[in-house]
Parts: C-alpha cells; structure tokens; sequence
C-alpha cells in the first residue's frame, strides 16, 4: 500500500485514493492529500536534499512553507519543470515526479560531500579572503567552479509552458491565515456586513487545527469546528475565500500580494486554467493571522536526516496519519514539544527521552509525559547525533551552571525532535513598516505600533493558548470591521476545551554541549550551512551588525529566508557580543514570504500581449501589400514596401525615385495630433512653442518648435490655424503623449486664467501624404470644395473640404522637399480615401513608401528629426532652427534658458551636412568626427553623425552631422574614424537637393 | 592588517580560524579629525581609503548612520560598466573601471569583480542608432564596445530569446562592453573599510551627523552627530539619497531628488546565465550572481521617497520584460525584492566637486548608477578633498553647470539607464 | 501601489496617474528678470524633504487634470489631496494627523 511507516487510521487523507509517484527515478504511493514530504515519510524516505555548500545530506525537517532541506525539482518535462520546490508544499498527484537537487551522481552518494570533510578551510566569508592570486585566474578558473558548486536547482532549459492570470480586487477586511484567529476575525468580519478575503497558503483551511487532535471548540472537534467555520463562510455573499493563496507581500496603503496556486497539485490540469492567479487587493483593513513558526535547537550535528521540528512530526503523525520514525528522542525547552512527544507516543513512536534544557520544566504537559511513562531529563542538551544518511543516535548530557556538559550518554534512535519555541509569523507586519517589539519571555520579536490599516491577529502576535488565539481573532476581525466603516456584529465566545495549558516560554540561540564550539557544526542556517561557530567568527572579525552578520555567513539568506534560523543566529550575535537582542536589531523582513513563480508577475503579458500593438487605420492594407514594419514606441510603422526580390535599399531607392519624378503616398496617420480651442489658443501657442503665432492667418500653416523649459529642443511639429481660436497642432509620433503633459501641465498649473481647451486627436484623423510633382494631379480628381492652384493653396496653407466625399483637413505641406499634400480625414474613412488616392494615382505610378524613404528625402532637404539630430542637449540655433524662435516675444517656454551665455558659445555642436569622397560610401549613423585622424585615444571628438542614408537622386551618399562649431567649418575637411581606417569628409551646408526650394513651391 | 590569502586561510584552519581578528576597528569618535567622510558606503569608505593611501591623511573620520554598506552599496544589482556616451562621463565611469581590475589585490579582499561582459540589446532603429553613436564614441575614447548583430548576441548569451514571431520588440542587435560585469557589493564596502582602518582612518558607525558648523568666514568647523560633536575643517558628503539633507545643514540647496531603486533576486539556481543583460527599452537587467541568483532590477518608481521600498506594478513590469526576453525563466521564482533611495539630479549624471561652503565637498547624484564607479567617485572625492580643486575627471560635474545649462544628460543623449 | 485620492473622482490605484514633481513651484511671472542664479534655482532646485512633501500628479487614466498631494515620504502615507490653485495645507497640522497613526491619516484623507 502507501508505506511501512503509515499508521493504520488517522490523518486528512483519502485512503480510498491511493496515488503514484517518483522520487529519483523510484516509484513510490501516497494517498490523496499528502504532500510530497508525507508521502515519502509513508515510505521511510526522509533524506531529501543535499546542503548549498558543504553537500551534507539533509532530511525533512519541517511540515510547512519554512522547510530549508527537503527542496527538490518538480516537473514532467523541462516545459513544466520547477526547481528548489519544498516536498513539504508540494501536494501529491497521481504521476508526479521528483528528482533531488545539488548532488551528483546521486543523492545517496555525492562527490560534493568532499566539501564537508574540508569544512575547516570554508569558514564562513573564506571566499573573500583567497581567490586573488594570481589576478587572471579568478575569472579563468576560481570563479567559473565557485558558480558551478553554488546554486541549488536547475533552471528549466525550455520555455515554460504555463499560463498565468492576474487579477486586481478590492475589499473591506483581508484576513490572512485561516488557521483559529483567521478563521475567527473572517466570520467577525463577514457578520458585519463587511466585504471580507481569506486567504490561506495551504489547500485547506484551518491552520495548526488541521493537526489537532485533542481540542474541541464549543464542544466539537476542532476539525468539525474548522468544517462549520468555512462552511458558514462559504454561505456568505460578501466572503471570497482564497485557499493554496499566499499573501506574499504587503505594499504602501495597504494593497497586498497574494499568489494563488491553482493547477501544480493537479494531475492533468483543465486547459482553462492558469497555473497561477496573482492578485493585487487594495484592502481597507488587514487582519494578518499568520500564525507562527517553530525554532529548531542549534545543537552539534542537529541536521542530520532525522533531525525534526517537533510539532512538524507531530503534523506528520496527526494530519498525514504518517511515522516519522520509530524512536525518537525529544530536544526542547519549550512545552509545545512535550505535546509533539505524547501525541507521537499515542501513534506508536517510542519517546526515549525528553531532553529539556531547563533544569526546571513544570506545568501539566510535562505532567502528563512524565505519567505517559516518558522518561524526561531536565537540564538536559543533545551534545552530538551519529548516523551518516539518518539520525542513529543522540547523545545526552546534563548540563551544569557553567555550561559544562556531565553524564554523556548516548541513546539510540531514528528521529530527534527538537523544539526552542515559536517565532511569530510577523513578516507581513515587518514589511508593511510595523515597528517590532522584542518580548523577552517569548524570545521573539512582536508586532508593535502598525504603520497601515492593520491588526495582526492570534500566534503571529504572541498568543499561545488555543482559546486565546481563537478570541483575539474574532475581537480584531470586528476590529477591522468596525475601522472599515462597518459595525453591529453580535459579540461571541468561543468555548475551547480540552488542551493543556502551556508555557510559550522559550530559548534562543546555540544549546550548550561542553564540546570545542570552535570544532563542532552546530547549524543555525540549515540550507545554507551556516553553524554556530559561523556567526561566532563573523562577530570576531567585526561584523556587529545583524546585518553584517547575516551578509557575511549568509544566514537567512537562502530560500526560506531565515525562517527557521534567524532568531537562533540573532541570540549567538547577542551572546557572542553580549548586548541584548533588541540592540543588535533584526534583519529586514522582505517580500516575497515564500517564493513566487516569475511567470505570476509576468502574467499574461507575453509575445503580442507584452505591450499593445498599435496600428494606423491604414496598416491592413499595408501589410497586404507586403510592407515591411518598425516599431515606433508601441507603434507598427511600415518601413519600406520590398516588391519581389527588393532588398530594403532596393526597396528604398525605388520609392525615393518615384518620389522625386512622380508621386509617392505615405501613411502618416502616426503624427501626434492635439486640438487647441479656445479665445486665448493664440496666446497660449505664443507662450508654449518658439515660434510666433499672433500674425498667423487662419488657413495657413507654420513649423512649430516647442522646447524644455531648461531650453532644449522637445518636439517639433506642423500647426495650421483652422479659425482664430482653432489650432491644428502636430507632434512627433513618439512625442504626442509628452507634449500634450506638457501643455496641460502649463495650460492647468501657470495659466489657469486662459480660456483654452486641448484635446488629442491622434486617433480620430487618418493622415495620408501625397508626395511628388504629380501630388496635386492625383487628388485633384478626389477633391470637392477646395481650390488646389498654387495661387489659392500655397505651400504651408490648409483648408477644409471634402475628399472623396468625406469631410477633410487638407495641408499642403511637405516633408520630402516636394509638391505634396496631407489629407486628414476621420480616421474611419482613413483605408477608404488612402485607397481611393492609390486608386487615381495608379495613372502615375504612385508608389507607397515607407519611414526610411521619408527619412532619405527630408534628409536630402535638411529637415530635422527631433530625437535624431537632437539628443535633449540641443538648441534650437544648434539644429540650425534659430530662425523660428519669435526674437520679439517676451516669454515663452525656455526663453529664459537659451539666452544663458552656454548657449551663445561658438564652438557649440552645430547642424551641418558632410559629404564622403567616394559617392557610395554611406557614413554609419553614430560615427564620430575628429580633425585628426592620426591622434591616439582618448581623442579630441568634435562631433558624429547624426543621420546617413544614400541618395539616389543625387547619386552620392548624403549625412547631416553635429559638429563642434560646425557652421564655421563649412569646406573643412574632417574625418570619421572607423576601425583600420579613417573616412575624410566635407563639411557642407544641411541641404543637399533643390536648396532654393523651387519644387516645394511648384 | 591581517593578510588574507589561501595560505592563511588553510593555516588559520588549523587553530579553528580563532586567530582571526577584527576587519575593522570599533572606534569611539575622537574629537577632531583632518577631515570627515559623511557615508560609509562604498564610495564614502573608498575616498577614506584613498585619502589615506595617496594623499597622507590619516586622521580621518568615516560616519555611517547606520552600518556599513548598507545603503545602496548593499541594495544595488552589482552592474558595472563605462560605455557612456559623452566623454565626460565615458573617462569618469572608465576611471572607476581601472581601479576595479585591479581592487581586490589592492585592497587584499577579494570583491569578486567579474569581468563576463554587459550586453545591451536594441529592440528598434532608434536604439540601434544610439547604441551605434555609444560604440563610435567609446572606441574613440579608448573604452571597449562593441556592436553585436543578434546572431552574436544569441552566440553570446545563448538564454537571452532574441526574437521570432512570438516577441513583442525583437532583439535587433546589442552592444557589448567585455569588460563590464559584476562585483560583489558588500565585499567592496567591507575590503575598503578593512583597507582604510589598516591605514589608521576610524570607522564609525551608528553615528548620525545632525549638523554642520561654520566658522564666521562661513567655512565648515565641526559636525555635530549622534555621538558627540566632531572638529574638522574638511568634510566630504557621500550620502546618496539623503545628501540633501545633509548638505541643507550647511544651507546649501541641491538639485536632487530622492527616488525609490526596486531590486530583485530569484532562488538561486546552477548556472544558466552568463553575463550582464541590459534593455532599456523594455526596462529590465539581469545577471546570476556567484551563489547562483538571478540579480534582476530596472527603473526607479515614479515618485520621490524615503520608504526603501517601492510599488508592486514594478516588480511586475520588471518580471514581464524578464520573461520575454529569457521565457525559460518563468518558472524561476523571486525569492526577496527590496528598495533603495537614490539621488537623482536633472541630468541623471553626478555631481562631485566643491561646494559654496569652504571645506564641503559632495558627491552625490549617481542615480541608479553608482555602484559602477564605487572606487573611482571615492578616489576622486579624496583628490578633490585633499587638493580642494577637482580633478581634470570630475571637474565638469560641478554644482554650478545647472545654473550655466551645461549639462551632461546621458539620459536624454540615449535614452539609456545607468 | 498607492491609492492616490484625487479631488475630482475620489481615490484612485496609483496606475492611473502619473507623478508630476513638487508643488507649489510657480512658473515666475517674467523670467527675463531672474538672473542665472535665480533661474536655475527655479529649474532644479527641490526640497526633496524627508517627510511631507507637497507634490503634483495628474489623473491621466481620468479627468485628465492636475491636482496636489500631501504626502510622507517616509511612510509614502497621504494626507491630504487638494485642486490647483487651493493653498498649500498646514504643513504642522497634517504632521500631527500623521504622528496619529495609519487610521488618523486615512480619516483626514476621506474628509477632504
């Protein structure tokens, strides 16, 4: 069946569901609601994991999300396949296979193990102290064997396969923990009418009453309890419980990360679900009822399989129905381990001794062992355990006054359970920048004066007793209630019986066992290695802080985060230093609490969902037609339209040519577009752009420069005045958004008294550019309402009409240098009129071209690209724009800035064009331009190229560059150093074609 | 001073490693010194140790409000590389790169630097040409990178998925700078605290300066701090996020602003990635550190804070970019995430120089970036503080080139992090 | 994430806004009389306080507008949020509200 070490009845699993599995390759059964952990405990299996750094084998020690040893890689495939998951949150499905970590050959026999037996030279931090000499070898060969030594499990080496889904959620009260208080604070909660989350990590609810057997609530079993809380719960509209869901992390104003597990425990998960939910909640208030977490003993070799928390086995016995062991031996100065050591006596495991480090352990659990007949040994420690893959035995010795150790005997036995109390789960608290208290008689930090809307509720505020934890829960989760807004929930008490009192008194730091400390490994951190001695030597050598201590051993750094060794190494420091712990402080608690999948936060957001695609109105069509795209920000730009067998300068030369002898249409619906109305528009364009708008007549078109108010260039852009309190303004396609921030920043926060109003209209107009000296034949035919001659639309004019029946903008404009016309017209006829143009341009060849055709011909021409031939540290006079500042306008946007002294130098990088000796060498765009070539580096650079491209239509490539006094050099010559090489070039005026504009104007 | 080496770390062995002293002093303040560090971080301790080493001074002072280190020297992603755009910046960052080839054996504590390489990937034309523009003007001023076409990147950085038809931006290219790469970021705080005190400087920690005194000329006199008051007629500011607070104690105003740094770490996990991988375009880094952890950050949230922590949508965002650009790491998970506080000025470069106030000094401003220069800002501070001139490498990144306009906007030149 | 309560729609998940740096730092009326001095302590120069700060944001996944916050960068706890144009809290009473607790910043926060 499921396992020799399984007891006969008992435990929340289906019995009736038995279940296989693989280990290493081995088969193994479980039944249905096992973890992996329990299962192979069902087994006799406990050795599950070799340790990070010295490969000393290591057994299950936990039963929960604190588990550092028993970490093993989980997955069917390399798709699937999860590294470092703890067995004992793993839940068990038919067909799951396992394999164990940080060992080679196998885990039985590790060659690494080397590492232990020379343990002497890898103290902690030795790694900074060797390693130097000689220097090249770090790289070459000390630091490729550290990496391959160091890490736990295996990356996956495929994608994953999984999906994930995220989800925002807002409620009144988040409980977190449905273990006793949680359970209470939901229902005290929910009765108020509040909407109230309960999420748990596990896959039930009911916390540490999963495992107890002894206690009845209200006269029920505390399972039968667990069972009408949830489904009282359950019944309400207003409660949404969350069940495998961690809280993960607490952010500013109370907005909490939960992960939610939902198809890793499952054999063949239903295709519609994710493997994760990731939620976001925006809580009003939190009641964190988190529990606690047990502290093993830091003892001499108390880490060999076998080696248990207490009441983990006691879980194991109770919740799993599994033996840990046949004979154990108990190591404690805390009662909660007495209550570990009967329960495991009631299944059958022999309790050889309970080794109590106080001298003088009372109250009624110690009572009721002793009449168990359990032999327990007061002022006892555990000096040393023998066994290599598992615990053979442990020995005892009385301890004096003075830490000598007297009477050393050993006691044979396949498990030691160990137990120095509770911590607090205060994590959550921590992170949400809830101040700590340190509480002496616990020997734990508690939550102390919160920082968010908060409360922490039962264990994980220091509450011990059952009846206690139960109360408090429901007094906070009214508490949350009633801070939220909501009230009237009935008082309640909770009438537990059954448990034993105990004392939540315990011990903290390294138990003394008369050996040379210096000599004996005694962890404290078990996945990392870090032993007593470890944190020792770190305070020798002057690491004071906890946090130095916890950098330099790397104690509570590995996967568990210090879950089960942080209060230990906090109490060696304090004693080691001799300061009091709340001296020496406490490390950070950083979210996550356990791990979460990066595939969770990541989501949904992959491939095509990563970032939303944006398209032009006209982009089916030209993706139809073959074009090839680029991405502009978000987005889809066609780049060139490649006929068969075209290259992209094919491609490129060709549009340029049909450009220049006839007509070519571009797509220019990208353009940010912003509406300004209002009877002030003038008056603010006056104060947002260089330019002067005043005179601007209505109907007519003017490039806009707009600057920082630091003075340099933002964005450019054409504007037509459509009224007098109308204007249509244009911006760079990436820079739409930024410049519309910018002008409400000044139009809301500098001039509220003006009376404008502005609003983006990128997405309601389509923008076809119709370019060439056959622009005005092919739309002419289209056009109704607008006279077209040069004399009634000039250059740089717009007016309103009608396109092919739909109402329309039309500009007569000009990027490329020739006759040309932007036809804006609503974006949903945008595919319609651009097909209709393509159409009646058939006549003449009109040719579609692309972005890098457009850069090529306003290049030919000198027209800047805002972000190419500026980098946010040019002027407008750097760019050669100079002449579109407003000289005689008092003020606008960077005024003050640009007639700064810096500004007016000489020698500033000025705009100028340079051309190659050899007509087809094409300057790289990002060269650099010195005077000479010859100088060793670092060289004296005067500038670089800014944008190069050949020109077909003047047969010779072309760059404009930012050189340093450029304007002063014209017919210099001037080099650009390439690799092996140095490339002259002539400085030249910025306009290379039709430099009198005779074709713009035809 | 203790000598570390392999020899004596087998000898110490044999004695239990009881022979091992302190790395440091714990010294109580004394009442003056020739000068005071504000800031035992990495770059406060380096400009101790440089001070100390080659300008003679040997009465100074290191104050550290909490612990060592444990600001942004310890928060930080380790990245460290010089292929800066202009040449200001590319001989300041390639100054700190000099001295990091050669830290560990100067300071006889290994930092663990690890030349493997920073890769920047290019997802459009725009980050094509201004990579292009960074590799021109590298080479020209002697700092190595180089252009990478994706094939190479892919042959490079074979976990890195460099396109197809299911990424949102494909990797189009990238620029690699060798010897970039990564440090151990406690090691460098602690091998320049441990090198500073062989040298005589005091190492003070839990020491909070609460104000700065001047003298009538208006020249700084003393601090006062949590530990007493302290004489000095030099004090040199290296307290990122918080320097201008301190700087308002001797009125003087800076063009700062605080921002909270997210970083993240996944479990740690065998070797699986190679080098140090950058995209700005899609905000994210990444590189595996010695104990195997993916070491993962990205821009500073959008508002101004003390808080060290920031916003989930972060961490979110930065995991998203991760996922896309390496989909086999999905199934890794976050172990810790944490906050930093950095200084940010309007151009994004520092500010390291003298100040208004006779014998303050400041550096401040490096962003996210200043992990990479940790010993070449301490070296320059200790020159600029000694000689109360800056050296020819700092001396354009005054205070003053905010009033002048002449910024060094790295930034806004290539739209590229730190 | 925070919940920025905006003075027009109410509170607000921090995604739809986007900061806009410190308030109260007016455009000054005719910049041609600043000197450099001046000038660029008007460009550069913040507070950037270890404590209250009142800052701008602006609703961008809303109404569109801008509008003032007083915020603890400490804590990053909210404490008052109020229109362009409104004056600038007491400084001192919202440190006391603060120094009150979580709940007593969030009960100032609702009634404003």
């Amino acid at each position: 069946m499921s396992g020799a070490y399984r007891l006969p009845s008992g435990g929340r699993i289906n019995r009736q569901k038995p279940i296989s599995f693989t280990f290493d390759g081995k088969k193994y059964q479980g039944f249905e609601g096992d973890t992996l952990a329990s299962a192979l405990i069902a087994n006799g299996v406990l050795l599950a994991g070799r340790s990070f750094k010295y490969h000393r084998p290591r057994g299950i020690l936990s039963a929960g999300a604190d588990e550092p040893n028993a970490l093993v890689g989980v997955g069917r495939d390399q798709a699937h396949y999860t590294p470092n998951v703890r067995m004992t949150m793993q839940e068990l499905y038919d067909g799951l296979v396992a394999e164990s970590q940080n060992r080679w050959p196998s885990l039985m026999f590790d060659v690494g193990a080397i590492n232990d037996m020379l343990s002497p030279f890898f103290p902690a931090g030795f790694y900074y102290k060797t390693f130097m000499w000689p220097r090249k070898a770090w790289d070459a060969f000390y630091e490729p064997k550290i990496r391959s030594m160091a890490g736990l499990g295996k990356a996956p080496t495929e994608a994953d396969a999984d999906r994930y889904s995220q989800r925002y959620a807002h409620c009144d009260v988040l409980v977190i923990g449905g273990g006793p208080a949680g359970l209470a604070a939901a229902l005290a909660a929910a009765e108020s009418g509040a909407r109230v989350m309960l999420a748990d990590d596990q896959p039930e609810f009911g916390g540490s009453l999963l495992a107890e057997t002894e206690a009845t609530i209200d006269g029920k079993s505390a399972i039968d309890w667990v069972a009408e809380m949830v489904a009282a719960l359950k019944a309400r509209a207003n409660v949404t419980l969350l069940s495998r869901t961690q809280a993960f992390g607490y952010y500013p104003h109370n907005s909490i990360g939960l992960s939610e597990r939902l198809t890793d425990h499952l054999a063949n998960p239903p295709a519609h679900l994710p493997r994760e939910r990731f939620w976001t909640v925006h809580a009003g208030e939190v009641v964190i009822a988190a529990g606690s977490l047990e502290r093993p003993m830091v003892f001499p070799e108390n880490d060999r399989p076998g080696v248990m928390l207490a009441d983990s086995a006691r879980i194991y016995v109770n919740r799993y129905g599994v033996k840990p062991g046949k004979r154990a031996v108990v190591f404690t100065a805390h009662d909660g381990a007495y209550r570990a050591a009967l329960d495991l006596k009631k299944a059958g495991i022999e309790i050889a001794a309970i080794a109590d480090l106080r001298h003088h352990p009372e109250g009624p659990l110690v009572e009721a062992a002793k009449a168990a007949g359990i032999d327990v040994l007061p002022g006892t420690s555990v000096t040393g355990t023998a066994g290599r893959l598992r615990v053979k035995s442990a020995t005892l010795a009385r301890i004096g006054a003075d830490g000598s150790a007297m009477d050393e005997r050993q006691v044979e036995c396949d498990l030691v359970l160990m137990s120095g109390g509770i911590t607090p789960s205060v994590h959550l608290f921590s992170q949400s920048k809830g101040k700590l208290r340190f509480d002496e008689h616990l020997k734990a930090y508690v939550p102390g004066r919160p920082a968010e809307r908060e409360r922490s509720a039962g264990a994980c505020r220091g509450l011990y007793a059952l009846s206690a934890v139960i109360a408090d829960g429901f007094a906070q989760g009214e508490g949350a209630a009633k801070s939220a807004g909501f009230g009237g929930v009935t008082a309640r008490t909770f009438a537990v019986a059954g448990t034993l009192e105990s004392d939540p008194g315990s011990f903290l730091g390294a138990a003394p066992h008369g050996r040379d400390a210096s000599r004996v490994k005694a962890f404290v951190d078990f996945q990392n290695d870090v032993t007593a001695k470890d944190i020792r030597l770190a305070t020798r050598e002057g690491f004071r802080s906890i946090e130095h201590v916890k950098r330099y051993t790397t104690t509570g750094m590995a996967t568990d985060q210090g879950k089960t060794s942080n209060m230990n190494a906090l109490g060696i420091v304090s004693e080691a230093l001799e300061r009091d712990i709340p001296e020496i402080g406490l490390t950070t608690f950083r979210p996550p609490y356990t791990p979460v999948s990066f595939g969770a936060f990541a989501g949904a957001s992959r491939g095509d969902l990563f970032d939303p695609v944006r398209t032009t109105p006209i982009h089916g069509w030209a993706a139809e037609q073959g074009a090839a795209f680029e991405d502009v920000g978000i987005w889809k730009r066609a780049h060139y339209f490649p006929k068969a067998g075209e290259d992209m300068h094919a491609a490129v030369e060709r549009e340029c040519k049909a450009v220049r002898d006839s007509v070519g249409i571009f797509d220019a619906s990208t353009l940010g577009k912003i509406e300004v109305v209002g009877k002030d528009a003038a008056t603010f364009m006056n104060r947002i752009y260089t330019n002067a708008w005043t005179k601007l007549e209505p109907g007519r078109l003017r490039y806009g420069v707009m600057l920082r108010e630091d003075g340099f260039v933002m964005d450019d852009g054409v504007v037509g005045r459509m009224a007098d309190d109308r204007f249509h303004v244009t911006t760079t396609t990436g820079g739409a958004p930024r410049v519309l921030a910018h002008m409400e920043d000044y139009l809301q926060t500098e001039w509220a008294d003006l009376e404008v109003w502005l609003t983006s209209t990128t997405e309601e107009w389509a923008v076809i550019a119709v370019q060439g000296p056959n622009a005005r034949k092919v739309i002419e035919p289209l056009v109704e309402g607008i006279d077209l001659s040069p004399e009634a639309m000039p250059h740089m004019s717009v007016a309103v009409g009608k396109i092919c029946g739909v109402p329309t903008r039309l500009f007569r404009v000009s990027f490329t240098g020739e006759l040309g016309f932007e036809i804006n017209v609503p974006a949903d006829y945008g595919r319609a009129v651009w097909e209709a143009v393509f159409a009646a341009g058939k006549a003449y060849d009109i040719t579609p071209y692309g972005t890098e055709t457009m850069h090529v011909l306003r290049a030919e021409k000198g027209y800047i690209i805002v972000g190419q031939e500026t980098d946010g540290t040019a002027v407008p006079d750097d760019v050669g724009l100079g002449w579109a500042v407003g000289k005689a306008k008092k003020d606008f946007v960077g005024k003050r800035s640009i007639v700064r002294d810096e500004f007016q130098k000489p020698d500033r990088k000025q705009m100028v064009g340079l051309l190659t000796d050899v007509p087809a060498e094409v300057l790289e765009e990002g060269a650099q331009i010195v005077a000479d070539p010859k100088q060793p580096a670092p060289m004296t650079v005067l500038g670089q190229v800014t944008s190069s491209y050949m020109s077909s239509v003047l047969g010779h490539s072309i760059a404009l560059a930012m050189v340093k006094g450029g304007r002063a050099r014209l017919g210099e010559t001037l080099y650009v150093p390439m690799p092996g090489r140095a490339i002259p070039v002539k400085v030249v005026e910025p306009i290379f074609f039709d430099k009198e504009g005779v074709r713009l104007n035809g | 001073m203790q000598k570390f080496s392999g020899f004596g770390l087998i000898a110490r062995a044999f004695g239990a490693h009881k022979s091992w002293q302190a790395q440091w002093r714990d010294p109580e303040p004394k009442q003056s010194y020739d000068a005071v560090i504000v800031g035992g971080g990495g770059h406060g301790l380096g400009a101790a140790y440089y001070l100390a080493k080659e300008h003679g001074m040997r009465n100074i002072a290191v104050l550290e409000k909490g612990w060592i280190g444990g600001g942004n020297t310890g928060r930080n992603t380790t990245i460290i590389r010089s292929n800066y755009l202009f040449d200001e910046s590319a001989a300041l960052y390639d100054h700190a790169v000099k001295l990091w080839e050669g830290l560990s054996q100067d300071l006889n504590y290994n930092t663990m630097f690890s030349q493997r390489g920073v890769l920047m990937l290019a997802h459009n034309i725009h980050d094509i040409q201004s990579f292009k523009r960074h590799v021109h003007a590298n080479r020209a001023n002697g700092v190595d990178n180089e252009w990478l076409t994706p094939e190479e990147v892919k042959e490079f950085c074979p976990a890195i998925n460099v396109g197809g038809k299911d990424m949102r931006y494909p990797i189009l290219g990238g620029a690699l700078q060798r010897r970039g790469g990564t440090a151990r970021h406690d090691a460098v705080a602690w091998g320049f605290a441990r090198a500073a005190d062989a040298l005589g400087v005091d190492i003070i920690q839990n020491c909070e300066v609460t104000a700065i005194r001047r003298d009538a000329s208006g020249a700084v006199e003393a601090v006062e701090t949590t530990r007493g008051t302290i004489k000095t007629k030099k004090v040199g500011v290296s307290a990122a996020g918080h320097t201008s607070m301190v700087l308002d104690m001797a009125g003087v105003r800076m063009p700062l602003e605080s921002y909270p740094l997210q970083a993240l770490v996944s479990e740690p996990v065998k070797p699986a990635f190679n080098c140090v991988v950058m995209s700005n375009t899609i905000h994210a880094y990444i590189s595996q550190s010695d104990k195997g952890e993916m070491v993962i950050g990205a821009g500073t949230d959008a508002y101004t804070s003390y808080s060290q922590r920031g916003a989930l949508h972060i961490a979110t965002h930065t995991l998203d970019a991760i996922c896309e650009l390496v989909p086999m790491f999905r199934r890794l998970r976050m172990l810790r995430m944490w906050g930093g506080i950095v200084d940010v000025t309007p151009d994004r470069s520092p500010i390291l120089g003298k100040t208004p106030v006779k014998g303050l000094y400041v550096n401040c401003g490096w962003g996210t970036g200043g992990f990479k220069a940790t010993p070449g800002a301490g070296n320059l501070l200790a020159w600029t503080i000694a000689k109360d001139e800056p050296h020819p490498i700092n001396a354009p990144f005054t205070l003053e080139r905010f009033r002048e306009g002449r910024l060094i906007d790295e930034a806004a030149a290539a739209a590229v992090a730190h | 994430m925070l919940v920025i309560p905006c003075p027009y729609c109410g509170p607000r998940p921090e995604l739809e806004f986007r900061y806009g740096g410190e308030a109260h730092i007016a455009r000054p009326e005719d910049p041609s009389t600043l000197d450099d001095e001046a000038w660029g302590a008007f460009l550069y120069l913040r507070s950037n306080p270890k404590g209250l700060h009142a800052e701008r944001w602006r609703h961008i996944h809303g109404c569109a507008r801008y509008f003032n916050v007083v915020r603890d960068t400490i804590s990053d706890t909210i404490l008052a949020s109020y229109k362009v144009g409104e004056a600038k809290p007491d400084m001192d009473a919202l440190a006391r509200i603060l120094a009150g607790g979580p709940r007593a910043a969030a009960g100032e926060e609702k009634s404003k």
